[in-house]
């Protein structure tokens, strides 16, 4: 099966565990003492936010070994990676108020989750645009490269700084120093909810770079024509 | 060792020389710093909001898009005087390329906010003139971090279309967490909080400082070698 | 596109290798390669002494429009290491040898064409560097300056100096030149000693290796 094929087929089978994931954290997972069914958003957001970053160091990554290894297909893997990473923090960032407004009052809060992903959004569309803006492949891939690297270490301080803003609210619950805090059934949704999300990257960073290639060896042929 | 910042020196001389000598770029962000910080007054209710809590936040805005103006004309300058390739069939180090713009970059932004400063302190009415030192020195620390980085960055747009508006967006997100320190630190300051309360912020701009100068100065040969 | 193949070649001191070849065959990017700007993909290129013992005249001026003739031969004297205190001396040695010492406080944008040539020139000969590559140095020269520079070329040619010349006008430089080669879509199609045969022999070597369709 070709690489689009299979990336597809993975990029469905994923959505179709995520809404079995959503109908068990609505249905079949308690409800939060505190903060009530609002709290339901997380398993959802949280494994999506951890992608969002992951995708973000992986193209640093990605970045640090091109300028070594001059090899093309890191750079195609850093352009897939961005984009899912891309969608994710948008998915983030909509799902976020829409889901937040009728429970929260409020469309945007400057929760510490939603501040990063922002940041970590316009680290992405930065680096896309950059990308759009050199014609010279190379050239491209190398600059593409600098900005992923320094996207990629920008992260630990985009935590930082949110980290330590006054005004943010709810702190992280499971990735925090201390052992996660939550219950059994809780740990378990948000742990099938991480999977998923896995797969998902997987399945649109391998349908994107598959694209890439496509392009390319159509660009090559035309020239060559 | 030191030829390598005698070189530096020589690069960041000439640029500040031609720069003098034209005055565009300079001329233009104190211009700019001055529009902006009059709008900044004209765009505010004198009466709803004490000064004092958003000077930080006016002052930093203010610093960082003059800034990011004067900070596009590192590169800018090699390519249209026909010479960036000059510089690189001559013995002169890639890092000391970089640390050659990065010092003129850092003497305009210091001219930009040498000049913005008292400017805010006049139209803003805040008395700045305890905690003169301290402010300067929250000043010198972000500003390092920002230029490290858009200096590296302005070698990355150079043959882009759009180059001054792409360095912008390509560099704010890097802008955050110096500019969120800045501001916490400066606040504190304006209102009289001891430096130590601040503590977090400042360890937070030193890291990035010593972190992005360095990924900086590694990474920029990259943007110039094949 | 392979833009260099298989090229290979050496030069001591006292030679002058004279490259012809059409547009596009890859006389820039080997200069380029023995000037440091471009790393092979395979092979390599190695000039003693380093970059700061190349001369290198280009398309490109490489000279600062806004400073003077002064002020940008001092900023490249000292890029080149040349030591401070000769700096001052060496500049105006060159701005004599050049003709263009009365100019020296002008910023170079107001200079004609010619002048701010020479000024490249001087440049690229401040820090008396052993090897002198030069790509189509002719370009824009009108006949009088050509032949200025010619002159200037064959006194150069001397101590020891390694020169390499790139054109794509056949026999231009041909005289001055101890060995020829000839460039053809990245190869080294020809590469020889001049042996003592004038320009015309060596345009005609050129056609023949090349073929008439001159591209």
């Amino acid at each position: 099966m070709s690489l689009v094929r299979k990336g597809r087929l993975i990029t469905v089978i994923g959505l179709g565990l995520l809404a079995a994931v959503y109908v068990r954290a609505l249905a079949f997972t308690p409800v939060e003492q505190l903060q009530g069914p609002a709290q339901k958003i997380y398993y959802l957001h949280v494994p999506a936010a951890i992608w969002t970053e992951t995708a973000m160091i992986l193209v640093g990554l990605a970045g640090i070994f091109y300028l070594f290894l001059k090899d093309p297909r890191l750079d195609r893997f850093a352009a897939a990676s961005a984009e899912a990473g891309t969608v994710f923090a948008g998915v983030v960032l909509t799902t976020g108020p829409i889901w937040g407004k009728p429970i929260w009052g409020t469309w945007w809060t400057w929760d510490a989750r939603l501040t990063s992903m922002l940041f970590l959004f316009f680290l992405y569309i930065g680096y896309l645009l950059l990308r759009g803006a050199i014609e010279d492949a190379a050239l491209r891939a190398r600059y593409a490269a600098v900005l992923g690297i320094c996207g990629m270490c920008l992260v630990p301080f985009i935590h930082l700084s949110v980290y330590l803003f006054p005004t943010l609210h709810p702190q992280p619950i499971v990735l925090k120093p201390s052992a996660p805090s939550l219950p059994g059934s809780m740990l378990v949704t948000l742990l099938l909810s991480f999977g998923v999300f896995t797969l998902l990257y997987v399945g649109f960073v391998m349908q994107r770079y598959a694209l890439a290639l496509g392009r390319e060896q159509r660009d090559g042929r035309n020239a060559d024509a | 060792m030191s030829d390598w910042l005698s070189q530096a020196w020589t690069v960041a001389r000439k640029d500040l020389l031609l720069e003098f000598r034209t005055r565009t770029a300079i001329v233009s962000a104190l211009v700019f710093t001055a529009l902006v910080l009059t709008v900044f007054n004209f765009g505010r209710d004198p009466t709803a909001v004490p000064t004092i809590d958003l000077a930080p936040t006016i002052l930093w805005v203010t610093f960082t898009f003059a800034a990011m103006l004067t900070m596009n004309r590192a590169f800018q300058l090699e390519l249209e005087n026909d010479a960036l390739e000059g510089l690189l069939a001559s013995p002169l180090s890639r890092t000391s390329l970089y640390w050659g713009k990065l010092l003129a970059n850092l003497v305009f932004v210091a001219l930009v906010e040498a000049v913005g400063l008292p400017l805010f302190v006049l139209f803003f009415n805040v008395p700045v003139a305890a905690v003169l030192l301290p402010l300067v020195g929250v000043i010198a620390l972000a500003t390092l971090g920002f230029v490290a980085v858009g200096t590296l960055f302005g070698a990355l747009v150079i043959r882009t279309r759009f180059a001054e508006l792409l360095l912008v967006v390509i560099l704010l997100p890097f802008l955050i967490p110096p500019l969120a320190g800045a501001v916490q630190v400066t606040a504190g300051l304006l209102g009289g909080r001891p430096l130590s309360e601040s503590a977090g912020w400042l360890r937070l701009l030193a890291a990035y400082d010593i972190a992005f100068v360095t990924l900086a100065t590694l990474l920029f040969p990259f943007t110039v070698d094949e | 596109m392979v833009a260099l193949d298989d090229v290979t070649f050496s030069l001591q001191g006292g030679q002058t290798l004279a490259i012809f070849g059409p547009n596009g065959a890859g006389k820039t990017t080997l200069l380029k390669v023995l000037a440091g700007l471009i790393r092979p993909d395979a092979g390599r290129a190695t000039v003693a002494g380093g970059r700061g013992a190349i001369g290198w005249i280009g398309h490109q001026s490489h000279l600062y429009g806004h400073l003077t003739v002064r002020e940008n031969l001092l900023f490249w004297a000292a890029l080149y290491r040349v030591p401070a205190a000769s700096r001052a001396h060496r500049a105006a040695e060159v701005m004599q040898r050049l003709g263009i010492a009365q100019h020296a406080e002008r910023p170079v944008w107001v200079l004609s064409r010619g002048l701010a040539q020479r000024t490249a020139i001087a440049r690229a000969l401040i820090h008396e560097p052993r090897v002198l590559l030069l790509d189509e140095p002719f370009t824009g020269l009108d006949l009088a300056a050509a032949a200025e520079f010619r002159a200037l070329l064959s006194q150069l040619r001397g101590a020891g100096r390694v020169v390499v010349l790139a054109t794509h006008n056949v026999g231009e430089g041909a005289e001055l030149a101890t060995d020829v080669a000839f460039q053809r879509r990245g190869r080294f199609v020809y590469l020889a000693p001049r042996g003592g045969r004038a320009p015309a022999e060596i345009a005609d070597a050129y056609r023949r290796a090349l073929g008439d369709a001159g591209e």
